[in-house]
């Protein structure tokens, strides 16, 4: 079947102008977005850039937005996104564009790293692993699939408007830690969060839990935070 | 430094769209207070200015005005009780989507009865 492929490019070394530029090509309705890409860029123009690695869904390095929703190109089928229509693919918004679909993901990930995203402990290091039960450890479960993609965040209305709040992800990577029984961080994270632009900033739009491309409840595990900062002591 | 040029609408869902309404009714509460605070405060000026105001209020344009701020109120309000429930309720994430269209159904099921009186009252001759 003919796929027409409706892109958003930019190219600041050519011009600060966008544009949108059609390519059709001929895919399997059980190909991936990212498939359409890759013939775009071999075979067609080989000045698209887009970022990808493992093409399989588990490097989180495509998210972009495919018909107006954060998708993950290489876990969308071309199936799935209405072909008999020109299917339009932007960079994902709220972070700076740095050439087609490659957007800047620093501020991204500074939010991440501002969120202590590591076992934190006191006292001596035991000798043995640290133990956990299988209840403790589903306590979590949802949050430790996150592959940093960026699709939550980017899904934003909030994260769009306001750069200073620390968007979707960083708070399921703090949520990750925070419900973990192991670890001795939680209340630095939660002062972190407690803040103006931390979790109260969440609006509920669900746009996030919508984009997850890995099906992480990313509201409710923001829900659970502020829950978590109402009720603690 | 690269200039982010804005996209298109993002396709959002329930969510998305029951956050806009909420801030659109929102805003027009706001106003329709505004609005208010000035009627009712004529009394404090003369019986007569509070009347010639409320009076102003009397004509089938006002009347339609009425329908959006009803339809304004109710929306905002139930909405709101969502919102409660989204935030303190362990399953209401789970459930936000069934509980937008409880919303729109409720804010219909009231909408529908308020309007066939109302506007009958509007442009019916008042009785």
């Amino acid at each position: 079947m003919d796929v027409t492929l409706k892109i958003r490019r930019y190219n600041p070394e050519v011009s600060e102008d966008v544009r949108w530029e059609e390519h059709t090509v001929s895919m399997q309705p059980t190909d991936k977005v990212l498939d359409a890409l890759h013939k775009v860029k071999w075979e067609i123009d080989g000045s698209l850039t887009f970022r990808r690695s493992c093409a399989h869904g588990v490097c989180g390095s495509d998210a972009m937005r495919i018909n107006g929703r954060n998708r993950l190109a290489c876990k969308t089928l071309v199936k799935d996104v209405n072909p008999d229509q020109p299917v339009s693919i932007e960079p994902i918004k709220g972070l700076p564009v740095l050439k087609d679909l490659v957007v800047d993901m620093e501020p991204f990930f500074d939010a991440y790293r501002s969120m202590l995203p590591f076992l934190v402990t006191t006292g001596n290091e035991p000798t043995r692993e640290r133990l956990q039960s299988q209840q403790d450890r589903d306590r979590f479960d949802d949050t430790t699939k996150c592959i940093l993609c960026a699709a939550c965040t980017t899904s934003c209305p909030v994260y769009w408007t306001d750069g200073q709040y620390f968007g979707p992800q960083a708070i399921v990577g703090a949520h990750r830690f925070i419900f973990d029984s192991r670890d001795e961080g939680t209340d630095q994270r939660l002062e972190i969060l407690n803040d103006k632009e931390g979790v109260w900033r969440c609006r509920t739009t669900f746009n996030c839990t919508e984009a997850c491309p890995r099906g992480i409840e990313v509201t409710k595990a923001i829900q659970e935070v502020k829950r978590a900062l109402i009720f603690r002591r | 430094m690269a200039s982010t040029p804005a996209g298109t609408l993002y396709r959002g869902r329930e969510g998305m769209w029951s956050w806009v309404a909420h801030r659109i009714t929102g805003v027009l509460i706001f106003f329709f207070l505004f609005v208010h605070v000035i009627d009712t405060a004529m009394v404090r000026v003369s019986p007569e200015a509070y009347n010639a105001a409320i009076g102003a209020y009397q004509n089938p344009i006002v009347g339609l005005i009425e329908v959006g701020l009803v339809a304004a109120v109710l929306f905002h309000a139930f909405n709101g009780l969502r919102v409660v429930l989204v935030d303190f309720w362990s399953q209401g994430p789970r459930y936000h989507r069934q509980l937008s269209w409880a919303v729109v159904g409720l804010w219909a099921a009231l909408m529908l009865p308020f309007m066939w009186r109302h506007l009958g009252n509007v442009f019916g001759g008042g009785h």
